[in-house]
């Protein structure tokens, strides 16, 4: 666990941020900031780092900074990691960025008034996962102020090794695999997972903090370098739903079928309880395995794990501070599905 | 006994039975008010599907009405919309008899089922007659002053700004961490019961939410049809 866990808070984005040509008011405007963004860090949290490369040439007023990727004005509140994934299909390496110091776009944007909103915007996902692991939000409303505020710089700080120490405090669970370890789920014991060294709390309520943005794609590219651009959030669907996970009999549930269980208007069909038969089995007339929407592209982390993976080893592993795990998918819809 | 306490919390399909309950009671209680409407909530745009009846209930143009001379506003019938909100242009302006006194704001209501907490949240936005949109500090001024009241002296309620969940665009939300608690009360202390029909769980909800930002609702709607 520990190593997986170092790679996710290694991991890190080369950006190239670039003033607003409507803010340079120097000649020659200022050369271009190289940060080194943490994967699992926010934007906002670089203005200390990027600042000083632009200060001297802004116009006068109040600063109010924001992100853009192409004309998309970025939600500070996903992780860099996150917005990297989702919008550069092809990866783009530096990643070209354009910093803004006036004209908060607020009719798109909820404010961000510095580092203090990112931190309340990362407590109450800290909290949401919470409820969604445990069933109430007692781990996280029990810490300390103190507590809380080491466990944020170590976010800010991306220093695993502190956020270990502060993050002892949360039970935050990892999530039982009867396929690997043949335990129950009903058993409320707390029990430690087989292999792992570190204590471990069976989660309570069995479901997992799960965020996925969704690009439905309706063309057909060969390369991600064709991949249209994404010019506007609407065109993402945001999935914010707690992954239920079935546990079936010597099956093992995989990312593939977490997907179709959290985008069940996509893949038609429910599961059906008792787990009988193939998930691509068609359970209603009309449509065949074909029509299924294709997975084009899945990324968690900056990487493309196998669709058979097991879920827990997906959701241990790979998740956020906050322990929601972020999941980036293009998906093809076929046109001609009837209804 | 196997059954454990209910937690204050409803499923996704119970959300939306009591949503549909909720706005028959109201449509028959409420006349003054425009009903509430069901707005599926289609995930992915492209493919839309009847299989789960996912959605929200919506309550737009909603007029409430603060004088500047400070009074206690009342709430008037909303219109049906002049005014068209992508444009952020007004094409009317107020529609109250020439009182100089008075500025009437628009509302939008919008209550939204939270799968992560398992309650239903209410997401709201105001803006003036000329469709400037209101920030949050505006917003809590112009609540009508018993609904301020609440708010302030409340530990259950707070409004933040957070992202629609659907539609990119900032709202206002009142916070749903502890709803679980207080309708589990609720149902405890009034109802005198364990676990309630769940339909009934919106307008029980309501009560307690709706005077927070100053729509009541009427006694009626709270007995059994």
């Amino acid at each position: 666990m520990k190593e997986a866990q170092e790679f996710v808070w290694m991991g890190a984005i080369p950006l190239q941020i670039h003033l607003h040509e409507s803010e340079v008011t120097t000649v020659p405007p200022p050369p271009p900031a190289l940060i080194l963004a943490p994967r699992i860090g926010y934007l906002p949290l670089l203005l200390p780092l990027i600042k000083p490369y632009f200060s001297s040439t802004l116009p006068p007023g109040v600063d109010t900074v924001w992100f853009e990727y192409k004309g998309l004005p970025l939600k500070w509140y996903i992780p860099t990691g996150v917005l990297f994934d989702l919008l550069c299909a092809e990866p783009e390496r530096p990643w070209n960025l354009t910093i803004h110091f006036r004209g908060y776009p607020s009719h798109l944007l909820i404010p961000c008034e510095g580092e203090d909103s990112v931190k309340w915007n990362f407590i109450n996902s800290l909290k949401e996962a919470d409820y969604i692991i445990n069933g109430n939000c007692k781990n996280v409303m029990h810490m300390s102020q103190s507590d809380q505020l080491e466990l944020w710089n170590s976010v800010v700080n991306a220093n695993l090794e502190a956020f270990i120490r502060s993050s002892s405090k949360l039970k935050s669970g990892t999530i039982e695999d009867d396929y690997a370890s043949k335990s129950s789920l009903s058993s409320q014991k707390s029990q430690k997972m087989i292999g792992e060294a570190d204590t471990s709390v069976q989660t309570k309520t069995g479901k997992v903090p799960v965020r996925l943005y969704v690009w439905n794609v309706s063309e057909d590219f060969g390369d991600m370098e064709d991949a249209p651009p994404i010019d506007s959030w609407d065109r993402i669907s945001y999935v914010n739903r707690p992954l239920e996970i079935h546990r079936e009999e010597g099956k093992c549930f995989t990312l593939h079928d977490a997907i179709k269980t959290l985008l069940p208007e996509l893949f038609g069909k429910k599961r059906k309880p008792k787990g009988e038969g193939n998930i691509s089995q068609p359970l209603e007339t009309g449509s065949t395995a074909d029509d299924d929407p294709e997975i084009k592209l899945l990324r968690i982390q900056g990487i493309e794990p196998k669709l058979e993976t097991p879920i827990s080893w997906v959701a241990n592993h790979l998740r956020h501070p906050e322990n929601f795990l972020h999941v980036c998918v293009y998906i093809k819809v076929p046109s001609a599905k009837s209804l | 006994m196997n059954e454990s306490a209910w937690d204050g919390t409803l499923s996704a399909s119970e959300f939306s039975a009591s949503a549909q309950a909720f706005a028959e009671k109201w449509k028959l209680n409420n006349p003054a008010y425009p009903p509430w409407t069901w707005v599926k909530s289609l995930e992915v745009p492209i493919f839309a599907t009847n299989q789960v009846e996912e959605g929200y209930l919506s309550l737009e143009n909603v007029c409430i009405v603060k004088s500047n001379d400070d009074e206690v506003a009342s709430c008037v019938e909303g219109e049906a919309s002049l005014y068209d909100k992508e444009d952020e242009e007004s094409t009317d302006s107020a529609t109250l008899s020439g009182n100089d006194n008075v500025q009437p704001y628009y509302f939008d209501f919008h209550i939204i089922y939270s799968a992560s907490f398992r309650v239903p949240v209410l997401y709201f936005r105001a803006y003036c007659s000329d469709g400037r949109s209101l920030g949050l500090n505006e917003i809590e001024s112009v609540l009508p002053a018993n609904s301020a009241k609440v708010l302030l002296e409340s530990k259950w309620t707070f409004i933040t700004q957070e992202e629609h969940p659907y539609l990119n665009r900032p709202w206002c939300k009142l916070h749903p961490c502890g709803s679980s608690d207080w309708m589990k009360l609720l149902f405890q202390a009034v109802e005198k019961v364990d676990r309630p029909a769940m339909e009934l769980y919106l307008v029980s909800w309501f009560s307690v939410v709706g005077p927070v930002i100053g729509l009541g609702i009427p006694i009626q709607m709270l007995k059994e049809p």
